[in-house]
């Protein structure tokens, strides 16, 4: 087994002893009056959301790599990272409700934040049909989206929490609570840990899949 | 050739192509009226159109329509086998985009000339308000619309599923364009319009358009590479 390897098996192994073990950490947390066992949701609940951002601005960053630069590598950085954004988004968007059904008594409210989270999903999420569907030349173009997406994410940002604030809205979105704890620093230690393994592994599926195909073109010319 | 003339003559040449089959004037103007068609079902309660409805209506169509024209052009070029053509020929690979664009930009404006009365007269949407308000937000709107929509179209062409894949690609990425667009007209068009907020709205239009502009001229020619 290669160094890179060893350390890909480290890593999961770490990351999923480590989100194991949060119930309990989540646990010593003091228990919110108000929210009641809903608010612990919140513990993963945003590292998802960061998790997410990581991979977008990831996905972003090597599509620009790739775009201008040709890096094979990069390609492989950025597909991985868009499936990541594309599954911590579902998350994100699942967890998200079960916490707004409580709070705000609805399951899905069109503030600012969640507005742009979704959209940034889109994105994301068709910068992946995009690469299935697209045919042969699809990861340059798809590129271009990864690239736009992650540029825009904070002008879709502007122009929504702009359209939240200019419109007259009567639901009062109370803010979400500020107080970061422990078992928050510890479970979003645990979920970049999680994106760091699944996107070596990822990475190393795609190298391989090049290396695949590479022999294959060698073999019928 | 500067890359402004270029842009200019590439765009003449895609109107001369319009204007002798008039196909993307005619069907992206009979989709149009469709979508008013169907929109009248959704909201016209009896009488009266819901209230802050005709503006929504105005911009869906808009887009509507405008994505079957974006799809439309470069299938035009696949088809003929001209955008190796286009991409060959010796001028900056900016000035194509600009042509493109701008061909784009005179066709969506031409539907709008259309679909405004229409929102006007069958939904009662009061667009005689504030006019050059509307006809800005319109030009801006659709312009950063097409700014986004002529950059993934121009790169769908090569694509296999490239009709449905344009406006999933599209409509989350010009959104900035449309909520601008769609929130002026609806300041315009309310009981007690705001017009502050419109020539806010027409502020941040312009900044989006710059950026779009920026990120689609700088992109475009890795994009269309080889």
């Amino acid at each position: 087994m290669k160094l890179g390897d060893r350390l890909i098996v480290v890593l999961l192994a770490v990351s999923g002893l480590m989100l194991t073990a949060s119930p309990y950490v989540i646990d010593t947390a003091p228990y919110e009056a108000t929210m009641g066992l809903v608010q612990r949701i919140f513990y993963y609940h945003f590292p998802m959301a960061m998790t997410m951002m990581l991979s977008a601005i990831v996905c972003g960053a090597a599509s620009a790599w790739f775009l201008f630069r040709r890096s094979e590598r990069a390609d492989h950085i950025a597909v991985a990272a868009a499936e990541m954004a594309v599954v911590f988004g579902v998350l994100t968007l699942i967890t998200g409700p079960l916490w707004a059904r409580k709070s705000w008594g609805v399951w899905w409210v069109w503030d600012a934040r969640i507005t742009s989270t979704f959209i940034m999903w889109l994105v994301f999420g068709s910068y992946l049909l995009l690469r299935r569907f697209g045919g042969a030349g699809s990861e340059v173009l798809a590129a271009a989206v990864g690239f736009f997406g992650m540029v825009l994410v904070p002008f879709i940002y502007y122009s929504v929490n702009l359209w939240k604030t200019l419109h007259p809205s009567n639901s009062v979105v109370p803010s979400l609570p500020t107080s970061m704890g422990i078992p928050l620093y510890y479970c979003w230690a645990a979920f970049t840990l999680l994106f760091v393994a699944l996107m070596s592994v990822r990475i190393r599926l795609e190298r391989s899949r090049g290396w695949l195909e590479r022999a294959y073109r060698a073999v019928e010319d | 050739m500067g890359v402004l003339k270029a842009a200019w003559w590439i765009a003449r040449k895609d109107l001369a192509v319009e204007i002798r089959s008039r196909e993307l004037i005619y069907t992206a103007m009979f989709f149009a009226v469709a979508c008013l068609l169907i929109f009248a079902f959704a909201f016209v309660e009896g009488r009266t159109t819901i209230r802050n409805a005709p503006a929504g209506i105005l911009w869906i169509t808009i887009v509507f329509s405008g994505t079957l024209a974006l799809g439309r052009t470069f299938e035009r070029e696949r088809q003929a086998e001209t955008l190796r053509a286009l991409l060959m020929t010796p001028v900056e690979r900016p000035a194509i985009y600009l042509g493109k664009l701008l061909s784009l930009l005179i066709l969506l404006g031409s539907i709008q000339v259309v679909v405004v009365p229409l929102v006007g007269l069958l939904f009662g949407a009061p667009i005689l308000r504030a006019p050059f308000m509307l006809m800005g937000l319109l030009a801006l709107g659709t312009t950063g619309f097409a700014t986004v929509g002529t950059l993934f179209a121009a790169m769908l062409t090569r694509t296999s599923s490239r009709d449905v894949l344009l406006p999933v690609v599209l409509y989350p990425m010009s959104l900035p364009a449309l909520v601008g667009g769609m929130q002026g007209t609806l300041w315009i068009f309310a009981a007690e319009p705001n017009y502050e907020l419109v020539q806010t709205w027409l502020a941040m239009l312009v900044f989006f358009d710059a950026v779009f502009l920026t990120l689609a001229l700088w992109t475009f020619a890795p994009v269309m590479g080889e």
